[in-house]
């Protein structure tokens, strides 16, 4: 058995560069959304510069452009690793790279120009929902075929949660989408009113469950055990808070719509099974943290753990507050108000990109061939820039929602309201500005690990790298092939 | 007896297709549970009393709310609460939305919710507000969308979602779509929109 064998690393590399350019862009639209709301005079008089067609364009630049590009390129590097074997259908994984990276810019140039079906997260209209079902059903022959011809028998738990990724999106953007075109830009959902707010938040909710949760939980089984260098804290426990949190998960839509004309039982339902998924939340983030037991150390020496730490930590946070804000007494407080963009915030900038960076960290010097990347000193600046505006942002907002929620059912002795709703939208400007300051922190921090970035592809660029060889083991009892 | 247990979970960890086929059953169960009941009896949710397909002039408006992504800072959706109640009118029921493709219910506040805002304020005002909002309510942080009072409406685009609609099953007939040239005649965009916003909760209250 003297086969030489390689991994496939130039598509990780070209999805790593798109997710580092991707995030500056999908965070820079942020800040300056965020600034639109302190000053409205922002846009210009530009139709395609104002606040309500660009916000699309920073929720979908962060979650699928950044966020996409993170979890296709990271999955394609463990999926290899894990099975000991290079990546099926090489051809197909550059087209998934290349039309996902289409898709995204497409999305990106139409929304803006008002080419939406202002369903949340899934804004893009038709024919660019056709594209992103190829490259997706792309996706998923790409990660099935190389699992099938992996040389370990066994499937790690990291790949567990990015099948379920793939395969939970593909349903939940298919079914969502489904749509009459009109005319080549415009399409009416085939669900009307009650029946397509249940949809949309069954997709809603899901694409943060397997889009944010599930990807990203794939990614932290890998990098966490590999950066802390030590076996997962309870191999067991990941399989049980796996099938926990993907059977779960997809109950809990209902409670974005608490309190609305959606039926009394299905808002129960949603709150009740919301409740129950603190469990494997708090177990996943559980495992991982714990996974740093005797490697506390490296939290001084490694700015990559320290990403993750806080992101494990954000993790659970979130995750619980989540399940309380689906109590409806709560949600009768935080519903509408900045509260919501809040939480949003402490998952996606706390958990999704503080998990996202750290795993870049690690994956970089490995998929570029180099010992470390370029500036340890430059990490660490990075660290601290998000970490201060990533408390900035949520300290601020969650104070401005309270601030909302309570103003809004302020009532008088005699019964009357308290306060007008402009006397609320007064209250929490000055913390639209604090939370500017806290995203500009974040795109600056982006900004450093680009740079980062950039210096640790010297070897890359000049294309003097070398493909890593892949240590084939022997086919015995445990790690004969068994394809599917 | 553990180790016995655990060689039955053994299986799905060593077959990929088997683990794919479990995640794609256990994944489909709540979206089962919760939407097909809605679904199998969206026939049986009447349109509420005074909620009609939306005309011509209506659902032109109504595509340029959903174009310019109002339901970014404004809902659609009175809560069963006391104080939403108070504040906005009565609270939002099922029947109000069975012609609503997509549903604009919201899911952020940054302005005020818009359910019951049909009669609310006079069309001046409201042309006023949308083309400036700040001439009006100083303190608003909502854009300007002077763009809406020189665009025109294409009335074939219009008859094209009409037909689209009927597809679907949205009682319009034919005179119905004949007709939409006519109402379009002369309108524009901010015309078409302050229709569709006078229009938002009249229905339900008379």
């Amino acid at each position: 058995m003297t086969q030489i064998e390689t991994y496939d690393d130039h598509v990780v590399r070209l999805f790593l560069l798109a997710a580092t350019v991707w995030g500056i862009v999908g965070m820079t639209i942020g800040v300056f959304v965020a600034a639109q709301l302190a000053w409205p005079s922002l846009n210009f008089d530009i139709p395609w510069l104002t606040f309500s067609r660009l916000r699309p364009d920073h929720t979908f630049g962060v979650v699928f452009a950044f966020g996409g590009s993170a979890l296709m390129g990271t999955c394609y590097y463990i999926v290899q690793r894990t099975g000991h074997v290079r990546l099926a259908l090489g051809g197909l994984a550059r087209f998934t790279f290349w039309g996902w990276q289409t898709a995204c810019v497409l999305a990106m140039v139409t929304m803006p120009l008002g080419l939406t079906q202002s369903k949340e997260y899934a804004e893009p209209e038709w024919f660019i929902d056709l594209l992103i079902t190829v490259v997706w059903v792309a996706f998923g022959a790409v990660f099935f075929a190389t699992l099938a011809r992996r040389r370990i028998k066994h499937i790690y738990v990291a790949n567990w949660y990015y099948g379920a990724f793939i395969i939970a999106v593909g349903l939940l953007h298919v079914v969502n989408n489904v749509a009459i075109p009109a005319s080549w830009t415009k399409s009416y959902p085939v669900y009307a009113g009650v029946v397509d707010a249940m949809v949309q938040w069954w997709y809603g909710h899901n694409a943060v469950a397997f889009f944010l949760t599930a990807g990203f939980l794939g990614m932290m089984y890998y990098f966490v055990p590999r950066q802390a260098q030590r076996p997962l804290w309870s191999y067991r426990f990941s399989i049980v808070n796996f099938w926990a949190l993907i059977s779960i998960y997809m109950w809990a839509g209902p409670h974005h719509l608490q309190y609305t004309a959606l039926p009394d039982w299905v808002q129960s339902v949603g709150a009740a099974f919301s409740l129950v998924l603190l469990m494997p939340s708090l177990g996943s983030a559980a495992n991982g943290l714990m996974t740093f037991n005797g490697a506390w150390d490296k939290l001084r020496t490694d700015p990559a753990v320290k990403f993750m730490v806080v992101a494990l930590v954000f993790y659970a946070a979130s995750t619980f507050e989540g399940s309380m804000l689906a109590i409806k007494s709560v949600n009768s407080l935080s519903h509408y108000t900045d509260w919501t963009v809040a939480h949003v915030h402490s998952g996606s900038l706390g958990w999704v990109a503080m998990i996202t960076i750290g795993s870049l960290y690690a994956m970089a010097p490995r998929a570029l061939d180099r010992p470390a990347m370029h500036s340890l000193r430059a990490m660490n600046v990075h660290f601290w820039m998000h970490t201060a505006g990533l408390l900035l942002y949520v300290a601020s907002m969650w104070t401005a929602g309270l601030v909302e929620g309570l103003m809004w059912r302020a009532t008088n002795a005699d019964g009357s309201l308290t306060y007008s709703f402009l006397e609320s939208l007064i209250a929490v400007k000055p913390f639209y500005v604090v939370r500017l300051i806290g995203g500009l922190l974040i795109v600056a921090g982006m900004a450093v690990m680009a740079w980062n970035m950039w210096h640790t592809a010297a070897h890359a660029r000049a294309r003097l790298i070398e493909a890593i060889r892949i240590p084939i083991p022997q086919p015995a009892g445990q790690h004969a092939p068994s394809p599917l | 007896m553990l180790k016995k247990h655990y060689r039955h979970f053994e299986a799905i960890e060593k077959h990929a297709g088997l683990l794919a086929v479990l995640i794609g059953f256990m994944v489909a169960l709540g979206g089962l549970a919760e939407i097909t009941p809605l679904f199998m009896r969206v026939h049986e949710t009447k349109p509420a009393p005074g909620i009609e397909p939306y005309d011509p002039l209506r659902l032109a408006g109504r595509d340029i709310y959903v174009r310019e992504g109002c339901h970014a800072c404004h809902s659609q959706m009175v809560r069963t609460l006391s104080f939403e109640t108070d504040r906005y009118g009565d609270y939002s029921v099922a029947g109000e939305f069975v012609y609503d493709r997509p549903f604009q219910w919201g899911s952020k506040r940054t302005g005020p919710d818009l359910a019951r805002i049909g009669g609310k304020y006079t069309d001046e005002w409201h042309r006023l507000h949308l083309l400036a909002p700040r001439a009006v309510v100083p303190e608003s942080n909502m854009p300007n969308y002077p763009w809406l009072a020189n665009a025109g409406i294409d009335a074939k685009e219009v008859q094209a979602r009409m037909r689209s609609l009927k597809r679907l099953g949205d009682p319009y007939d034919d005179a119905d779509i004949d007709a939409a040239p006519a109402a379009l005649e002369g309108k524009t965009e901010l015309d078409a929109l302050i229709a569709y916003l006078q229009g938002l909760g009249t229905g339900a209250a008379e």
